[in-house]
């Protein structure tokens, strides 16, 4: 039966049929789930959260035509294996923000341009999406982030240069920040 | 109205129980095509889909209708002996019930389709006769005379 999907997958992303590619991927930190429509990736699932349920939020929020087809994420697969192997420290992917809108956006598009290895804190990028007193709402943006680890909420840190929080586990926070040398190993 | 589930769902639940009935319904060289053909045909439809909450019906009677059109190509032909001999040898494991299978697929569309769904999919009376766009009695009617036909056969 396994031929028989891979075959059906190909055939339906070549009749544009897929309108949610996904595939699950490993990382340091356990299975991610990524997701892309047509226009990029869409959707990064940390090991902290269901894939089920993120599948089913796609379905409502995007299309349920949400199918399993690896190889429509094998250059986003390929760029976060080597962001994880220090090899690589800017993703070139086009990226969908459709599950993010207003001032959340601007929160997470201000994010996507933060530099590999530097970091900013809440009220830098609520000043950066357009309102310096949001920084509140800028920390719950960052929290909704879809696209975490290609849009870099874990280099975003409060004020004083405590971690503050991160969806992933604050552990995957301090290891990602180790990885990008802003953290020193413990 | 129930939402709709990621499509990959209605394959993890559902795609072995549609080939079943399509190796039933048209031998198991023939399936293959036919099982894609229901599904590209099922996530064509998938998003105007307004009631989500028979999804297996659903797939099984887009299946019987590829499997029909299948048959209508093949200008409605039962399976001649040699390409049921064929199908077998080309079945990449055997199974006990392969020749059974053939023997099904040698009956009429109807009793075919009927003993497909009853046997391959479990599926009850009433969803048969959804399937074959028939009434309960008629769909128990096809399933009764393919069931002796087999019979007959077998003894």
């Amino acid at each position: 039966m396994k031929a028989e999907l891979k075959r059906l997958a190909e055939r339906a992303s070549a009749e544009g049929l897929v309108d949610v590619a996904y595939t699950t991927t490993d990382s340091p930190f356990g299975p991610l789930l990524l997701a892309a429509t047509p226009r990029g990736l869409v959707r990064v699932n940390l090991p902290t959260c269901d894939p089920n349920e993120t599948l089913e939020e796609l379905a409502r929020r995007v299309s349920p035509r949400v199918l399993e087809a690896p190889a429509r994420l094998d250059e986003a697969r390929r760029q976060l294996d080597l962001y994880f192997d220090a090899k690589l420290t800017a993703f070139d992917l086009p990226l969908d923000w459709r599950l993010t809108h207003d001032f959340r956006r601007r929160v997470v598009r201000a994010i996507h341009r933060i530099p590999y290895g530097q970091t900013r804190s809440y009220t830098q990028i609520a000043a950066r999406a357009g309102n310096e007193r949001a920084v509140r709402a800028a920390g719950t943006a960052c929290g909704a982030n879809p696209i975490p680890i290609v849009v870099p909420c874990h280099r975003v840190l409060r004020s004083g240069g405590a971690l503050g929080g991160y969806g992933g586990g604050l552990p995957m926070k301090e290891a990602l920040l180790e990885l990008e040398g802003v953290l020193q190993p413990r | 109205m129930t939402a709709l589930p990621p499509f990959q769902a209605l394959l993890d639940d559902h795609a072995a129980d549609v080939m079943a009935v399509l190796r039933g319904a048209v031998g198991r060289a023939d399936a293959e095509d036919c099982f894609q053909e229901t599904f590209l045909a099922a996530m064509r439809a998938y998003p105007r889909l307004g009631d989500a909450s028979n999804l297996r019906g659903w797939l099984l009677t887009i299946a019987h209708r590829k499997a029909i059109d299948h048959h209508r190509a093949n200008g409605r032909r039962p399976l001649p002996v040699a390409a049921v001999a064929e199908m077998t040898e080309a079945a990449a494991e055997p199974e006990a019930d392969e020749g059974i299978w053939a023997l099904v697929g040698a009956l009429p569309p109807k009793q075919r389709a009927a003993v497909a769904l009853r046997y391959g999919a479990d599926l009850p009376h009433a969803e048969i006769a959804a399937a074959l766009g028939c009434s309960p009695a008629a769909a128990r009617r096809s399933l009764h005379e393919g069931i002796k036909k087999l019979r007959k056969e077998l003894a």
